[in-house]
């Protein structure tokens, strides 16, 4: 571990560390554009100049020079000022002086760099450079005028995103920076280069000229449009969400978020549940809540407990499920259940429905087996995890599903489910490779459950990871890929039943429940409700508004304090940034209302109540699961197929229809059309 | 400019792209000489195709999109890195050249000694710069240094130089062209001026267009005089 003095303060760094690592170790500030943690080094921006001793007698750039022992760096000398002047006056040459047009003002890495390093003045009198714009897809504005050829976004496309489609073209004053051709980015991930620019050349295309970074307020939230549950910072501005930024969590999602929790958030404006609603001849009329509870209080009115049900969709919060588990119990019913696909996971059993190896988990792995899934667009966040640990680690791929793109390479072993059986016997040729892996690890799709032999092939994966030592020392190799952020909740607090959703369904349309709660289920089939008195709670007007009796107005994630818990079993709860629209409530406090309605007042008054009675903490256990049976031969359908309309939120988004638009290459309609 | 343009181009030009059984010969010996792998045949592989090109048009080649993505998929590598190589050096032709690319020098040494001139020849011989002449002759393109300053001014015409030039010898290189002469090394007539070389063999030289060998000092020898014959020991003078 070298030891070195930067600006006579003794640091100690670890071997491999650059001299810029270093002063930061030191506590100092080097400005810099093109360096990134979690990119590779270019060193082209020449801006993180300092001095080091011995050495040449001039300033070097430190990002990419190794720290070594007994180096003496300085930072803070007339020479190495003069240095980064001279670099800032050179950037500047060609960028233009637009900071009170650009979005990028308040938070520009140039300007901030500008103000402490540069000279306050140009002697520059020629004409600027001008480039043209250059078209990147629906999510990234670009200015290209303003772009200082850093490179990160091209870094970030080729390393991270694994999609290489931005590169720079030309050389030298031509040098431009561009998607292929200027197509669309084709990444899940790729709108994290608006946040890597260091200058406006990159910014956000729905955002534009929406805000300045100094109106907004941020509040530390957590994502809800997959089971990853990432660290989000949601910006609002008034009672606007404005904006969606990451935030850093090392176990999660690192510093990146995926387009869909970044640019869904327009969804939360639109098509949403303002009032409540009551079915009065055949239409939904508004109503006030004291109406609708009414309406309510009347259609359970000589109903017993077992024709009552409740359904949860992929967007529920813990609180409601437990506040709603326990008004039905009140009202004599446990049919409850918040899976959508009838996906066939043990709730008695955690280990079984979680990702038990974590998503940090991965990059322990030498060997991954996907079952059914298209981690790309269940979970873009874990699939650049697998990325990266392919990248660095040599993580080994097998896929047995659908083939797909995943952005790393892949072995495929088929696409016939049953091959399963193979691998869990051993006389599949692959079995060899997984006996010799050091750290294999399993990701079985929720598709693969959801099909009739779901809880088969649960238990063919099971004794895969027993057969080849997946659960040792403390790390369980045995992953299940969720795609929806209520349902490991869901599972843990026991909100579930004997087939699932499906199975309610299917007893509402042959007249068997007269009542049922739909809280947020969108993605089913609602007209099999069409028989049953049925209460909506939800935000938008989507699928499950068609066969609503009454609609109860609720909360989006934006607006409520609420725990969900990810793939990985981790509890984290999103922070209310705005008010619910209109009428709206927290949906917890709908539930809680409404027992009072019905006489049935459940016994907690405040959410701290309600989360210390009932979320404990689970610990996975490595009990049985699964049934024994056996797999028919057949491929996997995945539930996702367009990653930009998973849920109510992105199905109301005119960002994410177009996101959805432009992957899909149909082509724009003009206004006249 | 009235007779020059804009060479039109098919859209779906190179989507048939395919090595000769030549070149197929040729990619391969490219692709062993570098590490499985890697991806460093991409430069002699667009070369190529770019002469495949040239030689299918009867021109000096260019590389549409389709031909750039041929070579990409080739080697394996994102349509992007390839389209990045064909962008970043000058000799790959983005748009259609003509049958003969002038590639004109106007970098310091050569300005100095005259690029100008050699410029105005160009126009007065209808072309301009960055463009294509109606016939589908001449496309001209100023460029940075070429490394023949010592017989500055000079142009590279298709793959030969032509140095030490005039505003006359300019104009009589094009003339000659457009009628149709051929062009022949000027190696071994290197003391033949350019003129004297198109009377004597019906050709344009290549090299020096001046009475000169190579880049020697054109007044003969400056120094070592009395070596131009015969050995000659310089240490008796001491």
């Amino acid at each position: 571990m070298p030891t070195l003095i930067v600006d006579g303060i003794e640091v100690t760094v670890p071997v491999g560390a650059t001299v810029l690592q270093a002063c930061e170790a030191a506590g100092k500030e080097i400005p810099r554009f093109c360096y990134h943690e979690r990119l590779s080094i270019a060193g082209n921006c020449r801006m993180c100049l300092v001095e080091i001793a011995p050495g040449p007698p001039k300033v070097q750039a430190s990002c990419a020079m190794p720290a070594a022992d007994k180096q003496i760096i300085t930072t803070n000398s007339a020479k190495v000022k003069k240095a980064r002047e001279g670099v800032m006056e050179f950037l500047l040459i060609n960028h233009p002086l637009d900071c009170p047009i650009c979005d990028q003002g308040g938070e520009c890495d140039l300007q901030d760099q500008a103000m402490a390093y540069g000279r306050g003045t140009t002697r520059y009198d020629e004409n600027k450079r001008a480039v043209t714009e250059k078209y990147m897809g629906p999510l990234v504005k670009t200015v290209m005028t303003r772009c200082i050829h850093c490179t990160r976004c091209v870094r970030f496309a080729e390393e991270v995103a694994g999609v290489e489609e931005i590169g720079a073209i030309g050389r030298g004053e031509g040098m431009q920076i561009t998607t292929y051709l200027e197509h669309a980015a084709k990444s899940e991930m790729h709108a994290n280069i608006i946040d890597l620019c260091p200058v406006g050349a990159l910014t956000s295309k729905p955002y534009a000229f929406e805000a300045r970074s100094w109106e907004l307020k941020t509040t530390a939230s957590i994502d809800v449009m997959d089971a990853v549950g990432s660290n989000i910072a949601v910006a609002s501005r008034g009672n606007e969400v404005m904006r969606v930024l990451p935030r850093l969590n090392e176990d999660i999602n690192e510093e990146w978020i995926s387009n869909k929790t970044r640019f869904a958030i327009d969804g939360l404006t639109k098509r949403r549940l303002d009032k409540p609603y009551v079915r009065k001849n055949g239409k939904l009329v508004e109503a006030s809540w004291n109406e609708a509870f009414a309406t309510i209080k009347e259609a359970l009115t000589g109903v017993s407990g077992n024709e009552i049900a409740a359904i949860a969709g992929d967007l529920a919060d813990m609180e409601t499920m437990i506040a709603l588990k326990d008004l039905l119990g009140a009202l004599g019913s446990t049919r409850v259940d918040a899976r959508e696909d009838a996906a066939a996971f043990d709730a008695k059993s955690r280990a079984s429905y979680i990702f038990n190896s974590t998503i940090a988990g991965i990059e322990k792995a030498d060997l991954c087996l996907l079952v059914g899934t298209n981690p790309r667009l269940e979970a873009a966040i874990i699939n650049t995890r697998l990325r990266k640990s392919v990248r660095k680690h040599g993580l080994k791929v097998i896929n047995l599903g659908p083939v797909s793109d995943l952005t790393y390479p892949v072995t495929q072993l088929g696409t016939d489910i049953s091959i399963l059986k193979g691998i869990a016997n051993g006389s599949h040729p692959f079995a060899e490779q997984l006996k010799t892996a050091k750290n294999p690890i399993i990701i079985l799709g929720t598709a693969a459950l959801a099909r009739a032999d779901g809880g088969h092939i649960l238990a063919a994966a099971r004794s895969i990871a027993d057969k080849y030592a997946m659960v040792k020392d403390g790390f369980n190799g045995f992953n299940v890929l969720q795609t929806s952020a209520s349902r490991v909740g869901a599972l843990d607090i026991g909100f579930a039943t004997d087939g699932a959703i499906p199975a309610i369904l299917s007893d509402a349309a042959a007249g068997k429940l007269k009542v049922v709660f739909n809280y947020g289920a969108d993605n089913i089939d609602s007209a099999a409700l069409n028989n049953a008195f049925t209460i909506y709670i939800g935000t938008h007007g989507d699928a499950g508004v068609k066969s609503a009796a009454v609609i109860l107005p609720s909360a989006a994630y934006t607006e409520k304090s609420a725990t969900y818990v990810n793939t990985e079993g981790r509890a984290q709860q999103t922070q209310k940034a705005v008010f619910p629209v209109g009428d709206a409530r927290e949906d917890w406090t709908i539930i809680r209302a409404l027992s009072g309605v019905l006489g049935k007042t459940l016994p907690y008054d405040d959410v701290h109540a309600l989360r210390i009675s009932n979320i404990v903490k689970a610990t996975p256990a490595w009990s049985a699961f699964g049934e024994s049976g056996d797999i028919s031969s057949g491929p996997v359908v995945l539930s996702i197929t367009d990653y930009y309309q998973t849920n109510v939120v992105a199905r109301a988004s005119e960002t994410m229809a177009e996101c959805s638009r432009v992957g899909r290459g149909d082509p724009q309609l003009m206004a006249a059309e | 400019m009235s007779d020059v343009n804009f060479i039109k181009v098919d859209p779906n030009f190179g989507r048939d792209f395919a090595w000769t059984p030549d070149n197929s010969k040729t990619v391969a010996v490219h692709i062993a000489k570098y590490p499985a792998g890697r991806h460093s045949a991409v430069m002699p592989l667009l070369d190529l195709a770019q002469r495949q090109v040239g030689e299918q048009t009867n021109t000096q080649g260019w590389l549409p999109v389709p031909v750039i993505e041929f070579v990409a998929r080739q080697l394996d590598m994102p349509y992007m890195r390839v389209y990045e190589v064909a962008s970043f050096y000058t000799m790959y032709n983005l748009q259609p050249v003509g049958k003969f690319h002038v590639q004109l020098c106007g970098t310091t040494p050569c300005m100095l000694r005259g690029s100008d001139d050699v410029m105005r020849a160009c126009k007065d011989r209808g072309l301009a710069k960055g463009r294509t002449t109606l016939d589908g002759l001449f496309t001209l393109t100023e460029v940075e240094c070429l490394g023949a300053c010592a017989n500055a001014p000079m142009v590279q015409i298709n793959d030969d130089n032509f140095e030490d030039l005039t505003y006359d010898s300019m104009y009589a290189i094009l003339k000659a062209l457009t009628e149709g002469l051929p062009i022949k090394e000027g190696d071994q007539f290197q003391t033949v001026s350019g003129e004297e070389f198109r009377k004597l063999y019906h050709a344009v030289k290549t090299g020096p267009q001046i009475d000169r060998k190579t880049s020697c000092p054109v007044d003969g020898p400056t120094t070592l005089k009395e070596m131009v014959t015969a050995n000659h020991d310089y240490r008796e003078a001491l």
